[in-house]
């Protein structure tokens, strides 16, 4: 397909696929220092209290224990945003959640360390707690952080153009309140760090300090470190070995990454920290439960005239990325449709749960699930196809939106033709069996926020090579790889701008003492970024080794191809056809010798008396290059041009990005109205993500994408009870088996971005958004009823069923939804009609909170 | 708690450890034999990361204890690989993108060597069967059958196509 590459585009297997397959590779748990020790958190089990006294006495007694750190031994706040350093590592007065963190032992087992645990007194005054945002929103009193008042961490207001005139002008109107519930990443590794501290050699003191994490964003770290131990940064290096998934979960500093140090300092020792995976619950950063007022307005022939949603998440005890979260479900409202009319009201509110942050489609996954359902539902209005009303909306790209996204390269309209023709759309929809449906969706994401997260024009990614006498070329890239491809991606466009096979690139990455700055792999944001600065670095060692190789082939530089291992002068035949000598290819192919590496007078002598040569092998042209210019380096840097950085009003920071990617989707689904049971047969998913550079992992990517929306659309939901989780667990938080999961059907567009990598986007997160009101439209459509709050579990679904049923029965007049969520009460994750549900014991909390039975019935 | 001494095959080599008899086979493999290979995702085998063969049999390390396989052949992933090179189940995995974070990459290989050990031409439904066993919270399962299906039939066919058979192409 694209025979103008010989890398890129072909299915290539992971760099480091080996490592992983064999068991070789190592993360950070795998790792070990002599005389490391092993730390133990002791958390909170209070969700919202004072902390009066803490005694660690009895613990420190206790044979191997080697020291006890609290609070006072790092009296520093950090958090991931500049606007929301509101932790502190280990609590100084207050705990805000059950799980959060109090005291750290390190002993020399983690068997004695946890019972050093149980050994610490802590005297806690307990504080009235907040769990839902919308009761915690009118808080006057125990404020969860003093300065927040309501408990709101952060409110935006947006209009772009006038969404009243708007809906005035619609014919159809539809209004709903829709509830995602929460969800997290559940990565299959848990968070690991070992930190170490070096003596300086000089001073005779604890000097440099070494820390091994499972992180996205080793320089974040690496920043929030030197904060927090009040180091400066380049006495900290932060390495990332192997990561076992992240999807936002190691997007900022996790407690025990910062504790591990402060442990490692007083005791003197290297210590590891390992969460069990337990506390990787209570340390989540997940997706919010989400609560979206949501209003738009279609005229007849489906153009969208208006959109107006209140959204309103429950972040949980810290800041974390909780202003961004907010802002981003607003913001990417637009840059999917042309919506002309806008209003956003966003409420980022606090409350005593482990805190929400960037989890896979950041801010956007839960809005999408509400606007594309509600879309839907106007269809139905309209009498149009859910296709189609798609379609007639379709931005005009290149564009500026109303809330001044840029959009220049736009596959969606190919996205959804692809996905419609392969599922069979126009024939079978509406003409499947009894309770089988098909619905679709559409969703979009960044490929990199435009503007980082501590705004600078410095640049996003820098990338270095360096390329020695042997013909090898190292890559040093500050990017993660977290499993999604980044080294292989870096490799790839390295080895296809300097014409070499991938064998011979070497990728060095995410060592804050060896690879230039990188500021992580989250907001989809490597394959743009990190891929654009390799791109431009790989550029720039090639125009070195061109002007070389170009002296010996008497041509000019830009007459110079670089293929398969082998620079050719480019011989005009016809159009941009290149000739070179077939037997040359071939030895090159099988032969890593250079003669006269080593040495050059030979080589000289030698290229004197062939004269000038029509091509030569990859290593002669790097022994020529050095011979020529020295050492053969290069550099190459990305920031997003000032063009892709939004507009100006407050909050307009967020959403901008480079380039964006689309996707959309088809889901075949059916339900058993006995038992309210979802299954997902098949899904259809087109993503548009530029060019692939790698499809197995474009693919790889687009199926798990919509396999996690898909889990988070039936089964994968955190259950709270009073600030407890209920299922802090991998059985219990049901992310789905091989058996529950449904062939996908990856489809890749390509739309070639003009700023992107060879043309590349994202295509890690975009598709997630779908995949969820695919789900939900095709359970419409299956048996007729519209789905609110998700997951839709079984109980939920019956329960719509069964609202249904009773509100043709008791003959209820159109506008009354009997499925919308506030006629339910929630208990312990399962839904009840208000007033049916089981009898809760007396003393149980949560039935003083018991709204009077009524609603639907 | 006092450590007794026990003699534990694994990967064909017999190490005689000093142990505590509490000690699960997970921790003995990952700290005193330095095998890293099978991996803690959880503490109660329900995503099934740190699964090896016990005789051939996918078992979770992490619910085991050392001391009760003495006597046994333990497996791991470091003893699949054959002479120096990827078996054909690795080498798929890569190909087909069965891996990606490779966290619980191990886990799964071992569950499917124990799979194809009991029937070398398992339907799909078998395969997912067999593998909802353990958990994968990256690849969303399919490229896995690729890989399996392609691994079985490289082993039909024999090293020759498993050569050359690499990649979708």
């Amino acid at each position: 397909m694209n025979s103008k590459f010989s890398i890129i585009g072909k299915p290539t297997a992971m760099v480091d696929a080996a490592e992983k397959t064999t068991g070789s590779g190592k993360y950070t748990d795998d790792l070990s220092v002599p005389g490391m020790l092993v730390g133990k958190i002791l958390h909170s089990p209070y969700p919202h209290a004072r902390i009066k006294a803490i005694d660690t006495n009895k613990a420190e007694k206790l044979d191997g224990v080697v020291a006890v750190a609290v609070g006072q031994d790092a009296p520093k706040t950090y958090g991931i945003l500049p606007v929301g350093h509101d932790e502190y590592p280990l609590a100084l007065d207050k705990v805000r959640y059950v799980g959060d963190n109090v005291a750290c032992v390190v002993a020399t087992s983690e068997a004695i360390a946890e019972r050093a645990l149980e050994l610490i007194d802590v005297d806690y005054e307990v504080l009235p707690g907040y769990f839902d945002p919308e009761e915690s929103m009118k808080a006057k009193s125990d404020l969860i952080h003093d300065h927040k008042l309501n408990n709101i961490e952060k409110d935006y207001h947006h209009v772009f153009g006038d969404p009243e005139r708007g809906l005035a002008e619609a014919d159809q109107v539809a209004e709903a309140r829709f509830i995602s519930n929460e969800v997290t990443h559940a990565a299959m590794e848990p968070h690991s760090t070992l930190a170490s501290f070096e003596i300086d050699p000089h001073t005779g003191k604890p000097g440099r300090l070494t820390v091994w994490s499972s992180t996205q964003v080793p320089y974040y770290l690496q920043h929030k470190l030197s904060l927090v131990l009040e180091m400066p940064m380049q006495q900290i290096r932060v390495i990332k070995p192997l990561v076992g998934g992240g999807f936002g979960g190691k997007s900022e500093v996790i407690p025990l990454e910062i504790i591990a140090a402060i442990a490692a300092r007083k005791a003197k020792a290297p210590v590891k920290i390992t969460y069990t995976r337990e506390e990787v619950f209570w340390a989540h950063r997940g997706r919010p439960r989400t609560i979206i007022d949501l209003k738009t307005g279609v005229k007849k022939d489906g153009r969208i005239t208006a959109v107006k949603a209140r959204v309103v998440q429950d972040g949980g005890a810290y800041c974390s990325y909780g202003v961004v979260t907010i802002l981003y479900s607003g913001a990417l409202l637009g840059a999917l449709y042309d919506i002309p009319n806008i209003q956003f009201d966003g409420y980022r509110v606090l409350t005593n749960k482990p805190a929400c942050g960037a989890m896979r489609g950041h801010g956007t996954v839960n809005v999408r699930f509400a606007f594309e359902s509600q879309l839907d539902e106007l269809a139905s209005a309209i009498g149009m196809d859910p296709a189609e009303i798609r379609r007639r909306n379709l931005l005009h790209s290149p564009c500026i939106t109303v809330n001044g996204l840029r959009v220049q390269s736009y596959g969606l309209p190919e996205c959804i033709e692809k996905t419609v023709e392969r599922s069979g759309w126009k024939e079978r929809k509406g003409k499947l069996a009894k309770g089988r449906g098909l619905g679709i969706a559409c969703s979009h994401y960044v490929s990199g926020a435009a503007n980082s997260i501590i705004r600078s024009d410095m640049p996003h990614s820098t990338v270095n090579i360096k390329i020695d006498r042997d013909g090898g070329v190292v890559v040093y890239t500050g990017a993660s790889e977290i499993g999604q491809g980044s080294d292989t991606m870096t490799a790839q466009i390295a080895a296809e701008t300097l014409g070499c096979s991938l064998s011979r690139i070497r990728v060095v990455a995410a060592d804050t003492d060896l690879t230039p700055i990188d500021i992580g792999s989250y907001s989809s944001r490597v394959t743009f970024m990190a891929g654009n600065a390799t791109l431009r670095a790989a550029g720039e060692v090639k125009k070195l080794i061109a002007a070389a190789a170009a002296k010996t082939m008497s041509c000019d530089p830009e007459d110079v191809v670089f293929r398969d291992d082998l620079i050719t002068k480019k011989v005009c035949v016809g159009t941009d056809a290149v000739v070179r000598p077939a037997e040359q290819g071939s030895a090159a192919s099988v032969s890593g010798r250079v003669e006269g590496q080593i040495l050059r007078g030979s080589l000289q002598q030698k290229r004197k008396e062939e004269g000038p040569k029509e091509s030569t092998t990859f290593e002669e042209a790097v022994v020529t290059a050095i011979d020529f210019h020295g050492a053969l380096t290069g550099t190459g840097s990305y920031a997003p041009p000032a063009e892709a950085r939004g507009g100006k009003h407050k909050g307009a920071g967020v959403g901008p990005s480079p380039a964006y990617s689309y996707s959309a989707q088809v889901a075949e689904v059916s339900v058993d109205e006995e038992t309210g049971e979802v299954t997902v047969h098949k899904v259809w998913a087109a993503h548009d993500c530029g060019r692939a550079l790698n499809p197995v992992s474009v693919e790889g990517q687009i199926i798990g994408s919509v396999w996690m929306g898909m889990g988070q659309a039936l089964t994968e939901e955190m259950v709270w009870k009073d600030g407890m989780l209920m299922n802090p667990g991998l059985l219990e938080y049901r992310s789905p088996s091989s058996v529950e999961s449904p062939e996908v059907e990856p489809i890749i567009v390509e739309s070639v971005d003009p700023e992107g990598p060879f043309g590349a986007k994202e295509c890690s997160e975009g598709s997630l958004a779908a995949t969820i009101p695919a789900i939900a439209n095709a359970i419409y459509d299956a048996v007729g009823v519209r789905l609110h709050e998700s997951p839709f579990t079984p109980e939920r679904v019956l329960a719509a069923l069964r609202a249904k049923k009773l509100a043709k029965t008791l003959n209820l007049t159109e506008g009354i939804d009997p499925t919308a969520p506030s006629r339910f009460r929630e208990h312990g994750g399962s839904l009840w009609f208000k007033g049916k549900g089981p009898e809760r014991h007396p003393l149980d909390p949560s039935r003083q909170a018991d709204a009077p039975a009524g609603g639907a019935d | 708690m006092k450590k007794e001494l026990i003699e534990l095959r694994v990967n064909g080599r017999a190490h005689e450890l000093a142990i505590e008899p509490n000690a699960l086979l997970l921790d003995v493999l990952r700290q005193q034999l330095q095998l890293t290979g099978s991996k803690r995702g959880c503490d109660d085998s329900s995503c099934g990361a740190c699964t090896v063969l016990i005789d051939g049999v996918a078992m979770m390390s992490c619910t085991l204890l050392a001391a009760s396989c003495e006597g046994q052949e333990v497996t791991t992933i470091e003893g699949v690989s054959e002479h120096g090179s990827l078996a054909a189940i690795q080498k798929a995995y890569g190909d087909w993108g069965g891996a990606q974070c490779g966290y619980c990459t191990p886990g799964f290989i071992m569950t499917v060597k124990s799979l194809l050990a009991e029937n070398s031409n398992p339907s799909e439904a078998d395969i997912r069967m067999a593998l909802s066993s353990n958990l994968c919270r990256c690849t969303g399962y399919n490229q896995m059958y690729q890989a399996i299906g392609s691994a079985i039939k490289a082993e039909r066919e024999g090293l020759a196509v498993a050569g050359s058979g690499g990649g979708k192409g």
